[in-house]
């Protein structure tokens, strides 16, 4: 039975464990690895479902785990255990030397784990000051009740997430650090119904490393935003198939910076041939009136962090300055594997992922325009208010569906459609993002790719894309 | 791992916190995958990894729960108390209680269980695939996702009753996607998937094969027109599109009011008569089944449409108990047990309808589209509205030729589209979700790129 593994003295999250970890390290390298890193996670997560007038669900998770890797030249082995015992992770070691097929010709020197950098050190107390059961499910109760104030809701649903995570980041050359993540999500869905008509209504607000933040989310203003959003589309009409100018809306808009070019610019997508930008550096990719950054290091934004999975700092990074290509997204692999420098990037859903280049807050830099000026430009187009999820295809092509969508005409927002999907491919649409308002807004998101799924925030002002294919009836 | 020494130390330690009634359901795995670029092992990975979530009712027949990864003797204490606290908070409106049929045989399902072919040859074998494929077309410069694994794990569902229950299995899988291109043209990309019992199942051959043809007759691509168009789904689009909407069967979604259907669906005229549904988590074909569910429930096979009435919803205890009848052996285990179908097995029903019923995709000459494969499933369906925008990989026929679609969605109203059916192909096709036929739409909007 597992429990019997536990026997042996392992891993302890209250402890610095720097002995153990070089012993661990050490003995990959003396059986052949170049470079050794250990990640180690212990969680302490809760999920809260309030269904319009009553909790309906309370679910509590905790675990540990831990992710060795070994590299070998550029080729590494991963192994992913939640046997932290001094055995297990000697195991699991020797596993991912046995999987490359390593013959120990030459062992590596380490110089032992440096001192460590404690990112944790006032984050200690985190736990204990997050809001309660009792407070999270009265607040998501005021805001299902305030939800009610239109009839015609028929579904109300307000959610709550909290994931609290304690890293041990240790690595070969000499990497040792530990770290404290706090990540609180909120949601409210709605479902409007009317006859035949239906339509619904969302929104999610999330902060990182803010324990009281959800006890200053202001539950009013948010049940409002979904509320508008589902009534202004309960009644409106497909939208028709064409091609036609775009206004994004600041916010979630930047959601397609980061699916359609975002992506394309990680390490990552330069090692599988998969981005048309691989040999962009330098050139001009956008816009000119398109700068882009991506950056880990704003406080309390959903994709911050204070220390990346591989053990170093984020940085800012601007990946597009005045519609030039200036930097791609990298971590320890990618860095190894295409010669971009290391961007604090490296990032993993968990300790069952081995880290990879991955966006953190992303978005669009803000221009000169007010949101008037760019919808006053177009004479036949949409306004695309709030946007769904999207996807982006091997060969560099996404789309995008648009939740919440209003015709333009004559420089004015006209009635409401619905069911309208935006299709492109980056190459195409980035030169066509002609203007960029002076508003610019982030908003929280989870992004799904090889790491498994990560917090990020997107955003970006308004901006004006000059055509773009519409998707409809 | 032993089934018994868990549930006689939750029992034990159940005890010492008066806590009567409880269950849980594990899972323990050893996974291996390997991925290549152009010969080069990438990442080689190995897993083992071990979850349990638990269930405690209270004195008030309130449920609470916690889900672990510690499974060492403080994890599981810490787990029970956790649960119990949880319970405080257990839902009032909706009481759950152990499946009635938690103990009742389930079906032996023989299947193979193979032994681990190792790290050593999945790289091997992955390594001859990417090569072979790379061969096929001087297009094809690429494999740029590309995996082989193999998966060991085994399921435990206990209650404090004395329900006990487990199975292992073993399971491999190889996905190879290819990425090509040709001069001043677009890259095109597609591939394929599949999976068996282990790697000495598989057929790699045919995956190379298949993941080449289908990308390489894309390469010579055109825009379409945008407009409503005669549209033939794959046996592999219309699976994916039935289980995205399978809300429509689903009971804890007609309780939740994200479905399209309600509570008097039963026995409503939902699709052309020519389609008969099934939900078959047992079928011999299907290499993920499971004799139980996350209650403990048998799994069985369920007539969800018949001559295009629906006739069955899924249910887990909870929501059976709401519908009046039993669950069906579909349900997860949680705080809030969701409900999920297995296995979707599509036939063509024997009414015989209307005169477009000899259409075939192999003879007609008429103009339609074929949508191959749905892309973006996520994105582009909202089941609690019934409508889906997606983009395919499709083909548009005419006069018996066909043109690869260079990019376009196709729209439509799901229940529309199941009167819409003007068809169902006699032959069925295996595939890795399900079992279906070609399936044949009178009209969906498509918007093309032209």
């Amino acid at each position: 039975m597992v429990l019997t593994s536990y026997i042996n003295k392992g891993i302890d999250f209250d402890e610095e464990n720097k002995q153990l970890l070089e012993e661990i390290i050490s003995h990959g390298l003396s059986l052949g690895a170049d470079f050794v890193e250990i990640f180690l996670e212990n969680t302490d997560n809760i999920s809260v479902l309030v269904e319009d007038d009553f909790i309906t669900s309370v679910s509590p998770s905790f675990g540990k785990g831990a992710g060795i890797r070994i590299f070998k030249d550029t080729r590494d082995g991963f192994v992913s255990t939640n046997d932290l015992s001094r055995k297990g992770l000697i195991s699991s070691i020797s596993q991912a030397i046995e999987m490359l097929d390593i013959n120990a010709t030459t062992i590596r020197r380490f110089e032992g784990l440096e001192n460590i950098r404690n990112y944790s050190s006032n984050k200690n107390a985190w736990l204990e000051s997050i809001p309660t059961i009792n407070e999270i499910g009265e607040k998501l109760l005021s805001s299902t009740k305030y939800l009610k104030k239109e009839e015609k809701v028929n579904v109300r649903k307000g959610s709550y997430a909290r994931n609290w995570q304690k890293v041990i980041i240790a690595s070969s050359d000499g990497t040792f650090a530990k770290d404290i993540r706090l990540h609180q999500t909120v949601g409210l869905n709605v479902i409007a119904l009317d006859k035949q008509y239906r339509s619904s209504g969302s929104r999610r607000f999330g902060s990182s490393d803010s324990p009281n933040e959800f006890k200053n989310w202001d539950h009013e203003e948010a049940a409002n935003e979904v509320l508008d959003s589902s009534m202004n589309m309960l009644y409106a009409d497909y939208v028709d198939a064409c091609q036609k100018p775009v206004v994004l809306a600041n916010k979630f808009g930047g959601v397609i910076f980061h699916e359609a070019c975002g992506h394309l610019l990680e390490t990552t997508q330069i090692e599988r041939g998969t981005t048309p930008f691989a040999n962009k550096l330098n050139k001009k990719i956008a816009h000119e009136a398109v700068t882009a950054v991506d950056e880990g290091i704003s406080s309390g934004s959903f994709g911050s962090l204070s220390v990346d999975d591989e053990g170093m700092e984020p940085e800012k990074s601007v990946l597009i300055k005045d519609g030039i290509l200036k930097k791609f997204i990298s971590d320890r692999a990618g860095e190894m594997r295409t010669g971009h420098k290391r961007t604090g990037s490296g990032r993993r859903q968990n300790y069952s992922f081995a880290a990879a280049s991955r966006m953190r807050n992303t978005f669009i830099a803000k221009g000169d325009y007010s949101k008037d000026e760019l919808i006053s430009s177009i004479s036949d187009g949409l306004y695309c208010k709030s946007m769904g999820g999207g996807s982006v295809g091997a060969t560099g092509q996404f789309n995008f569906a648009v939740e919440e969508g209003y015709l333009i005409k004559n420089g004015k927002l006209t009635k409401p459609v619905k069911g309208a999907t935006l299709i492109g491919e980056a190459t195409e649409v980035m030169p066509k993002i002609s203007m960029c308002g002076n508003d610019l807004e982030l908003a929280p998101g989870f992004c799904g790719s090889i790491s498994g799924s990560v917090n990020v925030t997107v955003g970006q002002p308004h901006i004006k894309v000059d055509s773009i294919t519409i998707g409809g009836r | 791992m032993d089934l018994k020494e868990i549930s006689n130390f939750i029992t034990s330690s159940a005890k010492s916190l008066n806590i009567k009634k409880w269950d849980f359901g594990a899972s323990f795995s050893n996974d291996f995958s390997v991925q290549v670029d152009k010969g080069i092992a990438k990442q080689l990975k190995a897993s083992q990894k071990q979850v349990l979530t638990l269930r405690v009712w209270n004195k008030k027949n309130l449920v609470g729960i916690t889900t672990t990864s510690d499974l060492s003797e403080n994890g599981l204490k810490k787990a029970l108390y956790q649960a119990n606290l949880a319970s405080d908070y257990g839902n009032k409106n909706e009481l759950t209680d152990f499946s009635p049929l938690a103990k009742d045989p389930i079906k032996d399902i023989k299947q193979a269980k193979r032994s681990p072919a190792g790290i050593k040859k999945l790289l091997e074998t992955l390594r001859f695939a990417e090569s072979e494929l790379l061969k096929k077309h001087s297009a094809i410069k690429t494999i740029p996702y590309n995996g082989l694994s193999e998966s060991f794990y085994k399921r435990i569902y206990a209650n404090s009753e004395g329900a006990q229950r487990s199975y292992a299995k073993s399971q491999a899988a190889i996905y190879l996607y290819a990425r090509a291109e040709e001069n001043n043209r677009k890259p095109r990309s597609s591939g394929s998937v599949k999976i068996g019992y282990g790697l000495e199942d598989i057929d790699i051959n045919s995956c190379i094969d298949e993941a080449a043809e289908k990308t390489i007759s894309h390469l010579n691509y055109s825009a379409i027109e945008t407009g409503k168009y005669k549209v033939c789904f794959s046996p592999e689009s219309f699976l994916t599109l039935m289980n995205a909407f399978s809300s429509i069967f689903n009971a804890r979604s007609i309780i939740d009011g994200v479905s399209i259907s309600n509570k008097d669906s039963i026995g409503e005229m939902i699709a052309n008569p020519l389609l008969n549904v099934f939900d078959d988590g047992l079928h011999e074909k299907n290499i993920s089944s499971a004799p139980f569910d996350g209650e403990g429930t048998p799994t069985q096979k369920l007539c969800l449409i018949n001559n295009g009435i629906l006739e069955n919803f899924i249910h887990s205890e909870s929501t059976a108990r709401i519908f009046k009848t039993k669950p069906t052996g579909h349900a997860g285990l949680g705080s809030k047990v969701s409900v999920s179908t297995d296995w979707i097995v599509v036939e063509r029903s024997e009414k015989v309808l209307s005169n477009d019923n000899d259409l075939n995709h192999k003879d007609y000459l008429g103009k339609y589209i074929y949508v191959e494969e749905l892309n973006a499933i996520h994105a582009g369906v909202k089941a609690s509205q019934g409508s889906f925008s997606l983009p395919f990989d499709g083909w548009l026929y005419e006069g018996g030729k066909r043109t690869s679609i260079e990019a376009a969605t196709v729209a439509g109203d799901f229940k529309t589209l199941l009167k819409e059916i003007i068809n169902i192909e006699k032959k069925q096709h295996l595939t890795t979700s399900g079992i279906s036929p070609h399936i044949w739409v009178k009209e969906l909007s498509i918007t093309g790129d032209a």
